[in-house]
């Protein structure tokens, strides 16, 4: 949980709301059952049904990383990317506007990780640029197996598990 | 089996997102409403009867106009940055349903003001004089009436397919992922507004007219809402399981009984024997009619957010090597 206190503290996510989770997830029955135990949030999607719904251009990707995010001033708090996530990744902030990870661009921008996977105490997260494959993240992906939640909902996650 | 356990509780997300209240199934439904009167009374206009005075093509176009606003403030209260509502006419964002239908929102209003014109109520003519001046040159040029018709009729069809368009647009919601939304709710919007006019006619002719085209509209609704489960019932999992909401979920009993019951076959039979004079017209038909094209919004809206991909093992998680 260290990931899900991280973020709330970095980016004064307000009470009652996340932008990551853990996810919990049991599998299969006796005598062979699995679990996962990972840690969620927007999947910064390549295809993001968020962006193409909203209606004023709030919800946008941005150049820098392909990060998708919000520009509260330019929300109208129509919640029609909260009901076009798959993912469920979105909230409305109590200010009013739509909010989500935003891969904590302010740090990446100053070449930082993310503040979860910065604090993760066991290292289980890698960030970096998939686009660069000679990058760390690019070099786990071409070398073990993983997988993506949803990609049959067509949004072309960006957050990959390795198995 | 399959367990899982999130540790976020996001208000109006968790355990199933519920971001739309009773504001969007109102605005759904009085816009597809106000389109349904919109094309019936520019049909009427296309047909010469705005010239009778009995015609409830006098009533409509201002109706719509109080109508259609009565939606707008209930789409306005379900915005949750109002402040920024501006935003909405600072762009059009082509992939967007909902900018497609705030842009063609501005053009609604004038088509029905206009079509106010083409005969207006004399209510309005003995308080503005202006108002008859404009209205004697638009009814001396049969050109700009006809055109006023035509735009009526293509815009009220816009906006009822786009009532539907804006709910199918989101595919993460798999109830909603089918393109009969569209002409299901302009057919609904068609029947209540068809159901409207039955009920205020004072003309006979108009009456029984409207009688029947409302048979029509809720005969062909009944063919777009079985197309519409068939689509749902015949594709994927998470598809079939946004169908069984309806098919023994928990939003059955509101879609079957109120719906597709009480909205739709009780009044078509009660109108089909009121056209056949079987029985006498009476205001109970008309009314369930308009009172199942809201139950068929709140439905949809309420099934639809219900419904979501990630409630499926075998979608959950895809392999790659």
């Amino acid at each position: 949980m260290d990931c899900v206190v991280a973020c709330k503290t970095e980016n004064q996510v307000p009470e009652g709301f996340n932008r990551d989770w853990i996810a919990y997830e049991t599998r299969g029955a006796f005598p062979t059952p699995s679990m996962e135990i990972r840690t969620e949030r927007c999947n910064h999607c390549d295809a993001p049904p968020c962006v193409a719904c909203c209606p004023t251009g709030a919800s946008h990707v941005e150049t820098f990383g392909r990060i998708v995010l919000v520009a509260p001033e330019m929300c109208i708090g129509c919640k029609a990317c909260l009901a076009s996530c798959p993912y469920d990744a979105r909230f409305v902030h109590p200010e009013g506007y739509a909010d989500k990870c935003t891969f904590c661009v302010h740090r990446v921008k100053e070449g930082l990780d993310p503040a979860c996977v910065a604090v993760c105490p066991t290292w289980c997260m890698h960030f970096g640029d998939l686009d660069d494959p000679a990058s760390e993240v690019s070099r786990l992906l071409a070398s073990r197996k993983g997988h993506a939640l949803l990609p049959a909902a067509g949004t072309e996650p960006r957050i990959f598990y390795l198995d | 089996m399959r367990e899982l356990i999130l540790t976020r509780a996001n208000h109006q997300v968790d355990p199933v997102l519920h971001v739309w209240g009773w504001e969007i199934p109102v605005y759904l439904f009085l816009g597809g409403w106000v389109a349904g009167m919109m094309i019936l009374s520019g049909f009427f206009v296309l047909q010469g009867r705005h010239r009778e005075r009995r015609c409830s093509c006098l009533l409509t176009p201002w109706l719509g106009l109080v109508l259609l606003s009565l939606g707008m403030f209930a789409l306005f209260l379900d915005l949750e940055h109002k402040r920024y509502t501006w935003r909405l006419y600072t762009t059009f964002e082509v992939a967007s349903p909902m900018s497609w239908g705030a842009w063609i929102l501005v053009l609604v209003y004038p088509a029905l003001a206009a079509s106010i014109l083409v005969q207006p109520p004399e209510w309005l003519t003995e308080r503005f004089a202006v108002a008859d001046r404009v209205s004697a040159w638009v009814t001396a040029r049969a050109g700009v009436v006809h055109g006023i018709a035509l735009a009526n009729v293509a815009l009220g069809i816009a906006l009822g397919i786009y009532t539907g368009i804006l709910l199918s647009a989101l595919g993460a919601r798999p109830l909603w992922s089918s393109a009969m939304l569209g002409p299901l709710f302009l057919l609904s919007g068609l029947s209540s507004a068809a159901a409207f006019v039955h009920l205020v006619a004072r003309n006979v002719h108009e009456r029984v007219l409207l009688a029947r085209a409302d048979n029509l509209f809720l005969a062909a609704e009944l063919v777009a809402i079985l197309l519409f489960l068939i689509g749902l019932a015949t594709s994927t999992d998470v598809h079939k399981q946004a169908a069984a909401l309806l098919l023994g979920g928990s939003y059955t009993a509101a879609f079957w009984v109120g719906v597709v019951g009480l909205g739709i076959v009780v009044p078509l039979v009660v109108q089909s024997l009121a056209v056949r004079r079987r029985i006498r017209h009476t205001p109970v038909a008309p009314l369930l009619v308009i009172a199942g094209g809201l139950a068929l919004r709140f439905v949809i809206v309420y099934a639809g957010q219900e419904s979501r991909w990630a409630g499926l093992l075998s979608d959950l998680v895809a392999r790659f090597a």
